[in-house]
């Protein structure tokens, strides 16, 4: 009755070259792994493959280098950004990028991060927060919200003795380096087709020389969450959405 | 009507997360009762109501599924 449609002509959908073939060590369902898919997709579609080197952290996609296919440099924990920066100071015609989670981002690497975008380096970085250290067994991060229980929060994140959740992007977005920055969600197909979208625009923006371009993916950690995915998704969208609203913080003026 | 669509699911790759399986909206997707070699139940076809729609592939985060749709 129905004919064959597995047929080359009929692909809409594969997965990119940006990415290896190598299985992925994430978690079932963790975000990481829609994230890289989404930013090599758009190095592939660019077509900037040859042209682009991306610069890994320390946390769980510390092993992203074996993921993207694209010259890849592993910083030191919290370093990517100063590494980026030298790497687009010696090759400036290059796409930079460095793939950083809560961890590596916005605690050890808090210094590097501001310095690089109150510098307006040209690169783009991509954040990844989940709220949560998750390689090392889901101790509290900067990013952890109030309340929520961590290894080493186990009574919830008290704000009087541990502070509030950093808003490293809203912080951020404050700089006059900072050229486009913006907070997205990979959960659901919506969310995955704008994250691309915003990644695409800071690639293109890197082209024109604007500025550091921040992008921002609130995420889950289903392991450290104690959750299924999918239970940990909607969690996401009912906790974590509400303190860190998705959406444009920072656009370019001039268009 | 719809155009017809079909997916490809790499079984051995899919870690049965089941993120396709809630977006789905012809219900198309579902866990299989038997596991991969890694002990994952992996994602199966369990309807031929698919319209190629894409989105099962985007949201999986190993990227195995292949999406076709007839032109």
């Amino acid at each position: 009755m129905s004919e064959n449609l597995i047929k080359p002509e009929n692909l809409v959908y594969q997965k990119t070259e940006a990415l290896t073939d190598r299985v992925m060590h994430y978690c079932p369902g963790c975000g990481h792994g829609t994230a890289h898919r989404i930013l090599a997709e758009v190095i592939q579609e660019m077509g900037i493959m040859d042209q682009t080197i991306g610069v890994a952290p320390v946390g769980c996609s510390v092993l992203a280098y074996y993921y993207f296919n694209v010259d890849m440099q592993e910083a030191a924990h919290g370093r990517a950004p100063a590494v980026a920066t030298g790497i687009k100071r010696v090759f400036p015609e290059k796409f930079v990028f460095t793939y950083q989670g809560d961890g590596d981002l916005a605690a050890i690497g808090t210094a590097e991060t501001i310095h690089a975008i109150n510098r307006g380096e040209n690169i783009l970085i991509v954040f990844v927060n989940n709220g949560i250290y998750g390689m090392t067994g889901g101790q509290m991060a900067p990013t952890t919200l109030v309340g929520m229980k961590s290894s080493t929060s186990p009574f919830g994140r008290d704000t009087k003795t541990m502070g509030s959740p950093l808003k490293i992007t809203e912080l951020i977005a404050q700089l006059p380096g900072a050229y486009f920055v913006t907070r997205q969600a990979v959960h659901k197909p919506g969310n995955v087709r704008k994250a691309k979208k915003a990644i695409r625009k800071a690639l293109e923006y890197q082209k024109l020389d604007k500025g550091t371009c921040f992008v921002e993916i609130v995420s889950n950690c289903p392991s450290n969450w104690k959750m299924t995915p999918v239970q940990s998704n909607k969690w996401m969208e009912e906790n974590m959405f509400p303190y860190y609203p998705l959406g444009d913080i920072k656009v370019p003026e001039d268009n | 009507m719809a155009k017809r669509g079909d997916v490809v699911i790499d079984i051995e790759k899919c870690k049965g997360c089941e993120v396709c399986v809630s977006v789905c909206p012809q219900e198309v997707l579902a866990l299989a009762p038997e596991v991969n070699k890694k002990g994952y139940h992996y994602a199966v076809k369990v309807n031929s109501d698919c319209t190629g729609c894409t989105n099962c592939a985007i949201v999986c985060p190993d990227a195995v599924i292949t999406v076709y749709r007839e032109k």
